[in-house]
This record gives C-alpha cells, sequence and structure tokens, in this order.
C-alpha cells in the first residue's frame, strides 16, 4: 500500500502534488477508491475548480462518506485549495453549495473595493502563523506561499486557524488544522521549497498536534 | 499582501534555450532544464517555456521536456507552443505544468479557449498576445510587413491603437489589442500575457501604455512582455504599467542581472516582491 493516496475526483490536474511528493521520496498514488482512499497511511484531497461540480463528482464518486471516514478514523489529512473549499459546511460559489461539513465556517466570495484588485488572486502571497503546528515545523513566519482562487475560508471558530494572509480586503484563514485535519488555500506543491517542508512535515506527521 | 510575479520565458528550440530578437536571429543559451532549476532556486516566481519551432513544424510540443521540468521544479510553470487541440492542452497539464498559453490558435478558434477553460479552470488557460503599434507614428524597424508606414491618422478599426499579430508576428488578424483581451476574458482565460510587439527584444522597457490600458480595463491578472533590460523597467512596468507579473529573458539569461538583483531593486522602490525562496 502506498504511503500517501491523492484523492482523484476530477477536479484538476493532480500530477504535480505527485510530482512534488515523489520529488520528497514519498510513495503515493492517485486514486478515486474508497477501499485504497481508507487503507492509506495518509490522504491528500487536492483540487482546483468550481465548488458545485465538485460537490456533484464527489457525490457521483461515493466519496463524501469516505473522506468522513478518514478524518473521523484520525488518518493524517491534507486539504488543498479547492480540497479545502469543500470540506467546510458551505461555499457561496455556485449560487450557493452545501459542502461536506468537517469544519465548521463557510466559504465567500473575494468583493475587493478596490476595481483594480484582480480577482482571483494568482501569485505569491504571505501566510503569517496564528499558532504553532507541526506542518509548519521549520518554516518561517510570513513565508510566502502560491495561491490561486477567487473564493476563501472562513471557519467559525477562530482556534482552527493556524494561518491569515491578507487579499482583496480580506484577512482570511489560509492554513487551517482541526485535530489530524490540515487544510490549505495556497498549493503547498507549487510553492518551491516552503511548500515541499510543509509536505515532508505531512509525510512524517501523526495527526497530532 | 499578494506580490508581483517575476516570470524568465524560456523559448526552446531543439531541446535548447535561445533567444532572438523579433523572432529573428537565434542563439543557443543553454539547457532548459538545467535553467529551470537555476531559475527556480535563484528566486523566480514562476517559468514560461515556448516551444517556439513546434508549430512552424506543425508537430506537436515537447512533452518529454515538460515532463522533465516538472520533476525538477516545485514552482508554476507555463507552456505554449504547438498547442492545436485539448487534447494537446490536457497532456501539457498532466506532464505537470500548471497553465497552458494559448496564441495563434484562440485567434483562429476562440472557443477553444472557453472549452479549455471548462475543462481545466480558467487559472490554467493563458492567452497570449502579440500586439502591435497602429496608426501615428507606428511601425517595427526590421519586421517585414511592419515597415513605419507614416500614416497620420488614428486607424477607426482599432481605437486602442493596437492591432493583434499571430505567427510570431508574422500575420495581422484586423483584431484591436483591448477588443479581443476583454473578449478572451469573457471567454473564460485566466491571465492574458501582453508581449509588445515593439517592445519586444529591444531591451528598451516595457510598453508601458498598452500594458497599463490592458490590465486595467480586465479584471483577471495581466502579465507584461517585450522590452526587458533593467530592474529600472520591472519598476515601471509594475508602477506606471500596472502590471501583475512581469516576463524577462535576456536581461537574466545572459547572467548580465540576477533574478536577486532584480528583487532588490524593486524592494527598494516600494515594489512587494517574493523575498524567501
Amino acid at each position: 500500500m502506498d504511503v500517501v493516496a491523492i484523492i482523484d475526483y476530477k477536479a484538476g490536474n493532480l500530477t504535480s502534488v505527485r510530482l512534488a511528493l515523489e520529488y520528497i521520496g514519498v510513495e503515493c498514488e492517485i486514486t478515486d477508491q474508497p477501499d485504497r482512499i481508507l487503507a492509506a497511511e495518509r490522504v491528500i484531497f487536492p483540487g482546483v475548480g468550481a465548488a458545485g461540480a465538485a460537490m456533484k463528482d464527489l457525490n457521483e464518486l461515493g466519496l463524501i462518506a469516505t473522506i468522513k471516514a478518514v478524518v473521523a478514523g484520525g488518518t493524517p489529512f491534507l486539504g488543498i485549495c479547492l480540497g479545502t473549499q469543500v470540506i467546510f459546511e458551505f461555499s457561496e460559489e455556485d449560487g450557493g453549495t452545501p459542502c461536506i461539513g468537517l469544519v465548521p465556517g463557510s466559504v465567500k466570495k473575494f468583493t475587493p473595493s478596490d476595481p483594480a484588485c484582480k480577482i482571483p488572486q494568482m501569485g505569491w502571497n504571505t501566510v503569517e502563523i496564528a499558532r504553532p503546528h507541526p506542518l509548519l515545523d521549520g518554516i518561517t513566519d510570513s513565508s510566502e506561499f502560491y495561491f490561486v482562487h477567487s473564493y476563501y475560508p472562513a471557519p467559525s471558530d477562530e482556534s482552527y486557524v493556524v494561518g491569515r494572509t491578507e487579499y482583496a480586503d480580506a484577512r482570511f484563514a489560509s492554513a487551517i488544522g482541526k485535530g489530524n485535519l490540515f487544510a490549505t488555500q495556497f498549493h503547498p506543491e507549487r510553492s518551491g521549497r516552503v511548500g515541499l517542508r510543509l509536505l515532508e512535515n505531512f509525510s512524517r506527521w501523526d495527526g497530532k498536534c | 499582501m499578494l506580490t508581483k510575479r517575476i516570470i524568465p520565458c524560456l523559448d526552446v528550440r531543439n531541446k535548447k534555450v535561445t533567444k532572438g530578437v523579433k523572432f529573428q536571429g537565434n542563439i543557443d543559451l543553454g539547457d532548459p532544464i538545467e535553467m529551470a532549476v537555476a531559475y527556480s532556486d535563484g528566486g523566480c516566481d514562476e517559468l514560461v517555456f515556448y516551444d517556439i519551432t513546434a508549430s512552424a513544424e506543425r508537430r506537436p510540443i515537447d512533452i518529454e521536456m515538460v515532463r522533465e521540468v516538472g520533476k525538477v521544479i516545485h514552482i508554476p510553470f507555463a507552456v505554449g507552443g504547438g498547442i492545436e487541440t485539448l487534447d494537446d492542452m490536457y497532456r501539457v497539464l498532466l506532464a505537470g505544468a500548471e497553465k497552458v498559453s494559448v496564441n495563434s490558435l484562440a485567434v483562429k478558434n476562440p472557443a477553444i479557449i472557453a472549452e479549455g477553460s471548462r475543462q481545466f479552470g480558467a487559472q490554467c488557460i493563458v492567452l497570449g498576445m502579440d500586439p502591435v503599434r497602429v496608426g501615428p507614428g507606428a511601425g517595427v524597424a526590421g519586421v517585414s510587413g511592419f515597415e513605419r508606414s507614416g500614416n497620420p491618422e488614428t486607424d477607426p478599426r482599432f481605437p486602442s491603437g493596437y492591432e493583434v499579430t499571430i505567427r510570431g508576428f508574422r500575420e495581422r488578424t484586423g483584431l484591436d489589442a483591448l477588443e479581443w483581451a476583454k473578449r478572451a476574458e469573457d471567454l473564460g482565460v485566466g491571465e492574458i500575457v501582453v508581449n509588445s510587439v515593439d517592445a519586444d527584444g529591444t531591451r528598451d522597457g516595457f510598453e508601458l501604455n498598452l500594458t497599463r490600458m490592458i490590465s486595467t480595463s480586465v479584471s483577471i491578472p495581466t502579465v507584461a512582455s517585450g522590452g526587458a533590460g533593467t530592474p529600472q523597467h520591472l519598476v515601471d512596468v509594475f508602477s506606471q504599467g500596472a502590471a501583475d507579473a512581469a516576463i524577462i529573458a535576456s536581461m537574466t539569461h545572459t547572467g548580465e542581472y540576477t533574478i536577486a538583483q532584480i528583487k532588490d531593486e524593486l524592494v527598494k522602490a516600494g515594489v512587494p516582491v517574493r523575498r524567501t525562496w
């Protein structure tokens, strides 16, 4: 069994996640099979695209229950970008999309007051560390990570916020931690050395913090 | 704060990085994989690769090279050249590229942008456009078909003052640059690279007027391209040109400047850039 299962639910290109893990010497498998995902030592839930289509595909593939079981079972779990957004209760995207509900709170659209502010946010932005977490071990406060998104996570409980980032008048939760679940709005697999460090930390994490 | 991106552009021909002036007189500069690693380690924020002879040779893009790049760098990179179909886009993205850049194809077949955006996500579809100045004072020395016309009138077909060219500046399209940019945004591209024909290869600075006009008229990120020669040119294009990112080539390919030197100058000028890598 591979160490890390990368959940495949048709939401964009997962190659970069696989290549980053292979680069740091972590065995992984891209799969949409619930039994493979449930048997993995660790699970990554990536994705780019829209919340509505993602929830539809997750339902059709029967993966909602799988994801809930993985997180409930204590398996170290890492959400990335859209994967992070759909683990909240609700997203404003696609006219309002009920989501998986593993983290209390919702996902909101950027509404900049300055018309010159571009949506999506695309590029490198700083992550202020709100509290220490094993996945941020060795990562300096205010390191820059790569972002591409038009919506942002807003947990209803501040204690889940691990990192914060500012864009378009919002100071949002760009890294979220809740027990064995960790989730980033940014792309660690595209964030150079600091991103690889986060993935290395994840590959050694026991799910406790 | 979101930082301004610096994107080295690697034009690849016969598996070598090459650089020419206005698509002519190319010289080989090095191995694309080695250069990609050096740039990534040196603090560039993203990379773009153009397989510059794929279209002319009527062959698909060099996927093996894309795969090799994807294995060794872990920052975003875009790939362009020789993209003809949705399947070509898919293969490039599956090989590890973050974005695929379309230029001539988008003009000939705009529907493919919309379809690519729908299938793969807007964030990975980049429109490359090569506008040339038209009307009073227009003309590009040394480029056939673009000699200084001396026409004193603004051409009513091109209210922005710029016409889109394709096939490496070889063909005019009749499209106004600003209208094309807005239309591409509506079709679903995630980002626009504005490569000025007039400034390309000159190292005299970006076309600030053109960059600013397009960047302030669309809501998606706009990347300036063509003319980078000194760090000051980047300061100018991020401040006066309102660019979200800028493409560079010769100024760092030749070793004249490093990414770190450019970023130091940008920091001094108050432009936010990524400082740690």
